[in-house]
Parts: structure tokens; sequence; C-alpha cells
């Protein structure tokens, strides 16, 4: 039975990947006596890098939890919170690359903020000279990965919130007195956060060695060190290879101290909370205060990415913009036409490799539920951690000893190969946002078409899948957009051949040239967008004579 | 047809939850009554083969002489009526019934026959989520029918509906079984529900139930 054996064989495709890629990224660490690790500590810009790296995560996971834990305790089930919520969606489909550009092209500056404010309010009628973009301590990196974690959190939080009965909990803590805030902090998330605790990890492991917004926005002398890894793994001479293998393995050792850091905090903080929670503080004096400030930090954060995206769009368009002009004088599509020679092999080899992965990532996920279903097999715990653990093992660890593989198998440089690697992180997020609803589609359907005769083939072509068309188009759409997104495994495994609106766009970041890059980004905001529509427009048109179908 | 529950006994750990040994003539109506939780569809999956991992069973089903206790639900030819009409909400109403009635010459003049046969002409083309709650009770009983089985088991089916259309739609049911002469095993907490099926009421322990 080949479907029964999938479940394993997709874990297999999960997990073998990275570990061949941990391999491949200790090997060269660590022949030669460890002579690559000798070279490491002779840079002279390690100590600041490796701190850079543990302060941007921790102080941006930090950060991002406690905006999210506000949001929820201030504003949970009020209608503002259904706003917010609606938003949560899109602002995910936006790239981090896309994100961190509007970003840039916001608060640089010679950015939209400063143009909005001079010169009437600064007096500036020039760009000021500040390192605002790219400052030593890792600040606006800090704010570029806030505004893209929050939302995440949020959405994670609110897909288990309701296995901690939180209406009940929180309207017991008010007939006791107690205000909301503390309601919820008291009550709801010491029983949420164990629920988001991986999550939280991804997000921590990830934010440590994001490289493409940390190229954007982060700082660059030194770099942290995650941008320096892939800066010698991609350097021409292939000299440096055991140097980044090297780094990689200190990067993995700063992400598990972290963790462990973190892991510290979290049994501190469940005593204190605990302990708390036993004094009886009804703290209702602290519900209008957290009220405007989550109001604020909600604003704030989708005001900014929504402007940001606004200013790469309006910039692609802009004909003579100069400093301190708020607005463009004109509209001028000619940067489009420079680019479109660029721009269309790109989205054709963007469209074509994220296509692949999905469709390769949709198949295994609905083979993989198909057979749970028809076996009665559960998911255990160790398996879910291998579906994760592309997601929880940064991709700058294992990636370099990846593309030294591709390297020595000589794919590297090739779609396929690329397709194949986004397959690895498309997979897991396609499983994750696909499971949920096949899990609790109601089993009796399948019970009353069994009793009319129906095969279990039958049943899954003819029941589940048009029942479970738009979580399936949707899971796609995900999959789509995290495909798009992909920066590092492209550049590795592309080994810089394979060109696609991500790596097109973060290369072109560095130089000036705003139009073009804003087409670019433009570009890949809009793929991704794109889906999500198609996910949504498509099961309605299908449905439109079906009321039941409706959603 | 016959319709038969030798020795059927299933245990969750220490409990037995069902202990039957009966014969079901065609056309005769027998009711297991209890409270909810005690067993009731328990019975039913280890008639229709979907008892969950935990459960053991021992014991036989027989229809008709063939003995059903290895077989797949689909291979069963066991009819069933869920309390709630399960009508697939991506089908049509002929869709549904389309899933139900087995390959063969004449399919949408039969489905339309079907629907007049319970007043519903002209609804092939409807939406199913479009229909009051007797029109898909009706719907659900074709679908049931049309599949050619032969024996019904009823889960608490009108439990879902208003009064006046229990009445109306239980005595559609039962005569439609007796007509067919299909054996029928009901399900209920109903004491109205058990009245009007006539036959022997037991709890699922197999004891008289009053």
């Amino acid at each position: 039975m080949i479907l029964r054996a999938l479940p394993r064989l997709t874990l297999a495709l999960m997990a073998g990947p990275v570990l061949a890629g941990l391999a491949g990224t200790a090997y060269p660490a660590l022949r030669d006596g460890a002579r690559a690790f000798r070279d490491l500590a002779a840079w002279t810009g390690l100590p600041r890098a490796a701190a850079l790296s543990l302060g941007t995560g921790l102080a941006s996971t930090a950060l991002s939890l406690f905006l999210c834990t506000l949001v929820l305790a201030a504003l949970h089930g009020t209608p503002t919170f259904a706003r917010i919520r609606s938003l949560l969606a899109p602002l995910l489909a936006v790239p981090h690359a896309a994100a961190a550009l509007g970003i840039a092209f916001l608060i640089a500056p010679s950015g939209w903020i400063a143009r909005a404010l001079s010169p009437w309010a600064t007096g500036w009628t020039a760009p000021p000279d500040l390192l605002i973009l790219n400052d030593p301590y890792g600040l606006s990196l800090t704010l570029g990965l806030v505004a893209k974690e929050v939302p995440f959190l949020l959405l994670m939080a609110l897909s288990s919130i309701n296995q901690t009965d939180p209406d009940r909990r929180l309207t017991t803590a008010a007939t006791l007195g107690y205000g909301r805030v503390a309601a919820f902090v008291l009550t709801v998330f010491p029983t949420l956060y164990p629920l988001i605790r991986l999550p939280v990890y991804a997000v921590l492991a990830y934010a440590m060695t994001v490289v493409d917004m940390a190229l954007i926005l982060g700082p660059t002398l030194p770099p942290t060190l995650s941008q320096q890894i892939a800066a010698w793994q991609m350097a021409p001479s292939l000299t440096k290879q055991g140097t980044a293998a090297a780094g990689a393995i200190l990067q993995l050792g700063l992400v598990l101290v972290a963790l462990a850091l973190w892991r510290a905090v979290e049994v501190g903080a469940r005593r204190f909370l605990t302990r708390q929670a036993a004094l009886g503080h009804r703290a209702a004096g602290a519900d209008l205060p957290s009220r405007l400030l989550a109001l604020l930090a909600a604003g704030t954060l989708g005001f900014g990415l929504f402007a940001g995206l606004a200013a790469l769009a309006l910039w692609s368009v802009a004909a003579d913009w100069r400093f301190p002009e708020a607005f463009p004088h004109g509209i001028s599509l000619s940067a489009w036409a420079i680019a479109s020679p660029d721009l269309l092999p790109a989205t054709a080899l963007t469209l074509g490799i994220a296509l692949a992965a999905t469709f390769a990532a949709a198949m295994l996920t609905l083979a993989c539920l198909e057979a749970e279903t028809r076996f009665g097999l559960t998911a255990t715990p160790r398996a879910m951690l291998l579906l994760y653990l592309p997601l929880l093992v940064p991709q700058i660890v294992f990636l370099p000893g990846l593309q030294t593989l591709a390297l020595t198998m000589q794919i590297q440089g090739t779609w396929p190969a690329v397709a194949a690697v986004h397959l690895v992180f498309v997979l897991p997020y396609v499983f994750l946002s696909l499971a949920p609803a096949y899990r609790t589609l109601d089993p009796r359907y399948a019970t009353t078409a069994r009793a009319l005769g129906a095969t279990e083939a039958r049943v899954f072509w003819r029941l589940r899948l048009p029942l479970l068309l738009a979580p399936v188009l949707t899971a796609s759409a995900v999959g789509m957009a995290v495909s798009i997104g992909q920066y590092l495994p492209t550049l590795l495994v592309g080994g810089g051949r394979v060109t696609t609106l991500t790596t097109e766009a973060v290369a072109l970041s560095s130089g000036g040239n705003r139009r073009v890059i804003g087409t670019f980004a433009l570009l890949q905001l809009l793929l991704p967008a794109l889906c999500f529509w198609l996910a949504i427009a498509l099961p309605r048109m299908v449905w439109r004579n079906r009321r039941g179908m409706q959603t | 047809m016959t319709l038969v529950l030798e020795n059927l006994t299933v245990d969750h750990g220490d409990r037995r939850l069902v202990s039957l040994d009966l014969r079901i003539e065609g056309g005769e109506i027998t009711t297991l009554m209890a409270p909810s939780g005690s067993g009731k569809s328990t019975a039913l999956n280890a008639i229709i083969g979907t008892l969950p991992q935990g459960f053991a069973r021992s014991g036989r089903v027989l229809l008709n002489g063939r003995d059903l206790t290895r077989l797949p639900t689909r291979l069963r030819r066991i009819g069933l009526l869920f309390q709630d009409d399960l009508l697939f909400p991506h089908l049509s109403v002929g869709g549904n019934l389309g899933f139900a009635l087995p390959s063969g010459p004449d399919r949408t003049k039969r489905i339309a026959a079907a629907l007049a046969s319970v007043g519903l002409d002209g609804y092939a083309p409807r939406d199913p989520a479009t229909l009051s709650g007797g029109e898909r009770a009706r719907v659900a009983l074709l679908r049931c029918l049309l599949a050619e089985p032969e024996a019904l088991l009823l889960d608490e089916p009108f439990s879902r509906l208003d009064a006046a259309l229990r009445d109306r739609t239980r005595s559609l049911v039962f005569d439609r079984a007796r007509n067919l002469g299909l054996p029928v095993l009901l399900v209920t907490h109903d004491a109205q529900d058990a009245d009007a099926a006539g036959g022997p009421v037991l709890t699922p322990l197999g004891l008289p139930a009053r």
C-alpha cells in the first residue's frame, strides 16, 4: 500500500534535506582540524555580528509576543479586533523582502515620512545625513521583523485560542471583578502560551538568522552573522565555504543558546504569573492604558506596512519625485518599460518554481491526510516536530551544506533543484493550513456515502475534495506565497543563476534605483495577493448556486 | 429479507455497551431505546462497520444470510439515515440522488420519478440548502433508498423535525420501508417513535425497554 506509507515518506522528505544539509555544513567546518573555526575567529567583526544576531532576534521576538498578547488582551472580542483579524491574512501574504523594502522606502532619510514632514516641520531641503536604515544597532531590522511577526503570532494564537475556553474564563474573571487585561493575562494566556510555543520558537530562530530582511534593513559594518555567512558562501572564489560552514555551526549554537535563555524566562514568567494570580490584584486600572497602547501599536504596524507598500507602488510609476516633495510630479510607466526585459523572465521563473513546489506539496499533504483518514492513523507529536523541522532549523544553518551537496550532484543552479528545496519549506505550511479543515470534515458524510456503496476513491474524489475545495485552494495560496517569498534557498541552491523576483528585489535594494526596486517589489507582492484572491474567488464562483458551500 | 444480529456484543474496556441477539424480518421495525450515551450509536457503528479503535466486537451480523461482519461499509447494503440529513452541500438535489443510484440507464428519469413520488416534482436542479426541513428529510430518505439497500438503520432521524413534520416524515419512512419489505432498526430516545414503529422495543443490552 503506497498510500499507507506516504506519511512516513513525506516526513523523510522533510527531515532528509535538513539532516543532509546539517551534515553537509558540519563536514567542511570540521575537516582539517577545525581550521575553518580559526579562520572564523580571525574575523574582527565576529563578536559584534554574533551579538547583533542575538540582540535583534531576542528583542524582536519578545516585542512581537508582547504586542500580540497586548492586542489580544485589550481587544479580543471587540469590533476593532474583527477588523484587525481581517487584515492578518493579507499582511501575512506580504513577502518579507517586499515588507522590508516598503519599510525602507518609508523610514529612510529620503523616505516618505521625512518627505511628508519636510520642509515645514523639519526644515530639511535635502535628505538629512542620518543613519536610519542599516543602523549599527539593528533597530530598523528589529522594527521590520516585528511588523511581520506580530501578524503571524496573532494568527497562530487565534487558531488555538478557542481551546482555552476564553469567553467563559474572561466572564468568570470579570464577575470576580477583574479588569479585561488582567483577566486575560492571568486566566487565558497561561494555557494559550503552550499552544503557540512552537511558533514562538520558530519566530525566534527565524529572526536571529534572517538574511533578506537583514540585507535591506540591517547593519552593514559588521552585518549580522547570517548575512556574513551568506556572503562567504556566495563568494566567487569558493575559498570561504569552510568559514561559512563554521559560521553556520556557530549560528546554530547561538540559536540554541537563545532558545535555552527563552525557555528559562518562560519558566520564570510562569511562576510570576501564577503568584500574581493568587494575589488577587484586579488591576482594572490597566485596561484603558493597555487599550490605547494596543490600538497605537496595531495602528502603527498596520499603517506602516500598508504605507510602505503604497510607497513601493508609487515609486514604480513616479515620473519626477524630488526631495522634499510629498508626492511625485507625474506618473510614468518608464520604469516598468525599462525593467520589463528582466521582470518578465523573473516573474515566469518565480511562478513556475512556486507552482511546481506548491503542486507537489498539495499532493503530498492530501495523500497524507487521506491516509490518516482511511487507516485511522494519528500524527504523533514526534511526527509533527519532524514536519516542523525545516521551519525550526534556521535556513542559514543547513542550506550551505545543501548547496555543497547540490554542487557535487551538479544540479546547483537549475530551477527544478530550487523548486525541490522550496518544497521543503512549502509543505509544512500547506499541511498546517489544510489539516484542520480536513480533520474536522463531518465523518458522517463519508459514512453516508459508503452506506450508499461508494468506494474510498469515490468518497475522496466526489466528496472530500469538492467539499474541501476552498481550504485546498487557500492552503495552495499559502504555499505559493511561501515559495514566492523564499530568498536564501533560491540564492544558494540556485547558485545566483536562478533569478526570481525576490532575489532580484533584494539584489537591487543596495543600489539606488527606487523606481526599478518598486517594480520588482510590487510584483513580488502582487503575485501572492493574486493567489489568495483566486483562492477566495474560485470556490465562490464554482459554488455560486450552493448556499451550503458559502463560507 | 432478514437482518440477524447473532450474539452481537461490543465492549469498551471492561464495560459492555451492546449485547443483542435478534432477528428482524422484512417490513418489521425493531426499536433500540435508551438515553443518549448508552451504547445506541455503538450498536449502529457495529452493524454498519464503523466501530472506532478501542471497541471490541464479537458475534455476527447477517443480512439475508450474508455474513457482513468483516465487510467494509460500502458492501453491506444497509441504508442509513442520521439525525441530520447530511445532504452533500456541493451537489444539487439530483446530484445527491445520482450519487446513490447504481449505474444504469434512464438515470434522469428515475431521479425525477423518485422525487415526484414524494411530492418534490422538478426539484432535481435545486440547491439542497434552499429546501425546507421536511423536503430535505424526504430527499435524504430517497437518497438512502435509491442505493437499493436490503435493510435500514435509522439513527434518531426524526429528532430534528418539529412535531407535525415529524409524524408525516415518520409515516413516510415507515411506509416506504414496509412496502419494500426492508428490515428496520430504529434508534431513538423518543417513546412516540417507538410506539409508531409498533415492533419490539429493546435496550442496547437486549433487555425489554418497557
